[in-house]
């Protein structure tokens, strides 16, 4: 990715390393889009984004199968919440609520791949790296709202008109776990008016370190 | 006009029954081909589903992905005028009245946002609509903010697919998720579940959503 790719060249400032670790490279790219979103509007960031972030060309069984690794992790990771995080009263409620509502994707989209006459991906082994409630609510706000902007990045890759809705009611659900998890964390429910997208790639270096 | 302002929720709450206690049912009725929209396992109406045939309700806003971000637009504007209005009744202060001036804020930048698309695809933006909202005590202006909220999300959800261009679509989907995180947000304000419709959101279509505004459109 160069910077003579991007559409809009006061947005240079957030052109991404390829080869920063971890969480910096989604990180930088979705604070540079946020603030991109707020100065110049979502759909002048639209084309910058979409240029930016390369879109998955492996069709829709990919970006299923894709979705179905999120939603593997988020369920495995609210299971274990459920046990580990220390959860109490409102936020106990919550974790079962995400938890049941995580395990439907899971079964949604697998059933939908097998549906496609594609072949779903296995559940990968995670290794979730907290301590207590507070490191708990960190790692959860980081998975839904990269959940959310997973889905937005994939949108507009999704041939089928069917699947798209239907990803489309996933990620509305996604979005609303973000805000009361933001809540719980004290953080805003909604930190920007778009919620940008992030393709496979950003999306993948955000989740890897809790992929064992 | 609260009674009226019910029937949109209870419709919805009513679809998301429907949709069974099998979510997976309701997931693979929206992911199911063309040919089985009038007659989904969700037992929802044929014009829930945004993949049968296009939504003609947007088209009085305009030919296409114009019209659909043209009926956005209006949405917003209501939105963003009924938040304003909210912020100037002096109902709400400390933390809330930032919760809702905040949100206000958000709707007035995809007011912005949307005028700008409709502009881009050569079109006119839709004028703002004259408003009025009931904002008789604090609680009731939670509660409607919470329909509008809810119903604002479902009628992104309902014209996703109807959406041509990429970057129409890329914008609609960053919109639709901030109106479910509002609406979540509300609800939770309101002791009612964040995901009323369990883990799929069901959407609504253009006529449902237009009709459910109209009492507060007043020119």
């Amino acid at each position: 990715m160069t910077q003579h790719e991007l559409a809009h060249p006061e947005l240079t400032a957030i052109t991404v390393d390829e080869d920063s670790g971890d969480l910096s490279r989604s990180e930088v790219i979705l604070k540079g889009a946020l603030a991109a979103g707020a100065v110049y509007g979502t759909f002048m960031v639209g084309p910058f984004v979409r240029k930016a972030l390369a879109m998955s060309e492996g069709g829709d069984i990919d970006i299923l199968n894709f979705a179905l690794t999120l939603e593997y992790l988020e369920t495995k990771f609210y299971e274990e919440a459920k046990s580990r995080a220390g959860a109490k009263g409102e936020l106990k409620s919550l974790v079962d609520l995400i938890a049941k509502d995580e395990k439907q994707h899971v079964e949604a989209l697998t059933a939908t791949i097998k549906q496609l006459g594609g072949k779903p991906v296995a559940e990968p082994k995670f290794d979730f790296a907290y301590n207590d409630t507070a490191g708990f609510l960190e790692l959860a706000q980081t998975f839904e709202d990269t959940g959310v902007s997973a889905y937005n990045g994939a949108g507009p890759a999704i041939k089928s008109k069917d699947v798209l809705a239907a990803a489309g009611s996933i990620v509305q659900v996604e979005a609303r776990h973000a805000a009361a998890i933001r809540i719980q964390n004290g953080q805003e429910p909604s930190p920007d008016a778009f919620d940008p997208p992030l393709d496979e790639a950003q999306v993948l270096k955000a989740v890897e370190p809790f992929i064992a | 006009m609260a009674s009226r302002l019910k029937d949109p929720v209870s419709r919805r709450k009513f679809m998301a029954l429907s949709g069974s206690s099998a979510a997976a049912a309701a997931f693979l009725a929206a992911c199911g081909s063309d040919d089985d929209s009038g007659s989904t396992a969700a037992g929802t109406t044929e014009s829930t589903m945004p993949a049968s045939g296009g939504d003609s309700e947007t088209a009085q806003f305009g030919k296409g992905d114009l019209g659909i971000v043209n009926y956005a637009l209006t949405l917003e504007y209501l939105e963003a005028a009924f938040y304003a209005d909210v912020v100037k009744s002096g109902l709400f202060k400390g933390a809330e009245l930032k919760a809702i001036e905040k949100f206000g804020q958000e709707e007035a930048e995809h007011v912005e946002a949307l005028t700008q698309a409709a502009k881009q695809l050569g079109g006119k933006p839709a004028p703002e609509p004259k408003a009025e909202f009931p904002l008789e005590n604090a609680k009731a202006v939670v509660e409607l903010a919470g329909t509008v909220e809810n119903l604002g999300a479902a009628a992104y959800l309902g014209q996703a697919a109807n959406i041509q261009s990429p970057d129409v679509l890329a914008s609609a989907l960053a919109i639709h998720s901030v109106e479910g995180r509002h609406a979540a947000t509300l609800n939770g304000m309101l002791g009612l579940p964040i995901t009323p419709d369990g883990a799929f959101a069901k959407p609504a279509d253009a006529a449902t959503v237009l009709k459910s505004v109209e009492p507060f459109i007043v020119g």
